[in-house]
């Protein structure tokens, strides 16, 4: 993995995760720099709504960077780690704010994280960066395509790594240029994008 | 299929001009990926084939807004929020000679079967009137029948035991041939009716007025304009319900309601 060859200038990374994720992003963010000239939008699955201010807490104790849950029409700024959540889509508008969305669940989850790629890469096209960590089922592969589709950086972690090797694997099926990511190599990742 | 932003804005457009449905205040994102989903569902092969589709056919229209429109819902829906209901607003209610709610963008039912039933079991139910609205006749022809897939039962009888129900779920509803129908004794309180949050006007007045994931999909000024319809179809210390990531705190009207209780989105109008 070339991550000194990525180059600042992205203004958004989307992180997707399932099953065997938390730990790693846990891992990485004391590592990540603070005032990072980017948006860091994590979209994890969970399984009910009341483990989501539980993980904000746990992820806020990890750094010092602003770490909260997403409110509906706010403005997506750099330096900020927005938490996507529970039982909502989360979409970026033009004007660069969320939305939120409570229709159907996608790939059995909600949020899920196809739609928040797919959407974010609309409006950011190659500034935008994507990370698909450790999960148990395939969400987050089609909406790699579509980020590819828009010139998006891509990053997958490195199935023999996740705890769970299912949904990096189903992306790396169907995605074709990308990145493999170690845990441990994350939070370079991340700080190299800005 | 993929949807142009300028396409979009022609699909906003035909429904406008051709059959008078206002999109225009709906957010972008959410509205897009709806009709591409649609397109996808029913197989259009090209984004002209599918304005076509939309242009020239009238009965194909029904479908169009039923399903741009988020018609998920649940019974029970985040339990919370009922228990909250149960022990801050039915109290208050219970005082009154005559109750009034509005639900709207009900959907098909599910929450308006949910309230009767907390309020049946605080015994307010026969002098109560619920007005269940939506923009779309097809999902609130399936509210008034009150029939939904059993399979749901398990989750939604959860619900229930977590939303402080006191009694046995099952009591509500018959079972048959993989549905169940919920009682008339539910529905017999309740008025069904379209009504259109972007256009219509208030029709009357309510002591609680429910809204729960509808105003996500709608821009600033749209909801804006459905805070200040809300607010003249509102008593004097009535109370508003939210979906929890919907606010009234930047609507410009926050200074005449009070956040009934830290944590969930219920105000009560005190001004």
């Amino acid at each position: 993995m070339a991550e000194d060859l990525i180059g600042p200038g992205y203004q958004c990374v989307v992180i997707g995760g399932s099953a065997g994720s938390i730990k790693v992003l846990i891992d990485a963010l004391p590592a990540i720099t603070p005032h990072l000239r980017l948006a860091i939008v994590v979209v994890l699955h969970r399984k009910n709504a009341a483990d989501n201010s539980l993980l904000v807490h746990l992820l806020r104790s990890k750094t010092l960077m602003l770490v909260k849950e997403i409110e509906e029409k706010e403005p997506i700024c750099s330096g900020i780690c927005y938490i996507a959540p529970p039982d909502y889509h989360v979409l970026v508008e033009k004007d660069r704010t969320f939305s939120l969305d409570a229709s159907e669940k996608v790939n059995f989850s909600r949020p899920s994280i196809d739609v928040t790629f797919e959407s974010a890469a609309v409006v950011y096209g190659a500034s935008l960066a994507c990370v698909l960590l450790s999960g148990a089922n395939s969400d987050g592969a089609h909406g790699l395509i579509m980020a590819g589709a828009h010139n998006a950086l891509i990053a997958i972690q490195d199935p023999a790594t996740a705890e769970m090797p299912a949904m990096p694997r189903s992306a790396m099926n169907v995605v074709e240029n990308y990145h493999i990511l170690q845990p441990e190599q994350l939070a370079g990742f991340i700080n190299n994008l800005a | 299929m993929q949807i142009a932003d300028e396409e979009l804005e022609l699909l906003v457009a035909d429904l406008h001009d051709r059959y008078g449905y206002d999109f225009s205040g709906y957010a972008r994102a959410s509205l897009k990926r709806r009709f591409e989903r649609l397109a996808g569902l029913d197989k259009f092969p090209s984004f002209a084939e599918f304005r076509y589709k939309i242009l020239k056919d009238p009965v194909y229209i029904k479908r169009v807004v039923e399903e741009i429109t988020v018609n998920v819902t649940e019974m029970f829906r985040d339990p919370h929020f009922y228990l909250a209901l149960r022990a801050e607003i039915l109290p208050v209610l219970a005082t009154y000679p005559f109750i009034r709610i509005w639900l709207a963008g009900v959907a098909s039912g599910e929450e308006a079967y949910s309230m009767a039933i907390l309020l049946y079991e605080a015994n307010l139910l026969h002098k109560t009137l619920i007005y269940a609205t939506d923009i779309n006749p097809a999902v609130l022809d399936v509210a008034r029948k009150g029939i939904y897939p059993a399979a749901k039962m398990k989750q939604y009888s959860e619900n229930y035991l977590a939303a402080g129900g006191k009694g046995d779920f099952s009591e509500y509803y018959t079972a048959r041939y993989g549905y169940i129908k919920l009682n008339e004794e539910l529905s017999r309180r309740m008025i069904f009716s379209t009504h259109n949050l972007v256009s219509d006007a208030t029709f009357n007045e309510f002591q609680v007025i429910i809204c729960r994931n509808v105003l996500i999909y709608f821009d600033k000024t749209l909801q804006d304009r459905v805070f200040h319809l809300f607010n003249d179809s509102l008593d004097i210390f009535g109370f508003i319900a939210l979906g929890s990531k919907e606010t009234l705190k930047f609507s410009g009207m926050s200074d005449k309601y009070k956040v009934l209780k830290s944590g969930e989105k219920i105000w009560r109008k005190i001004s």
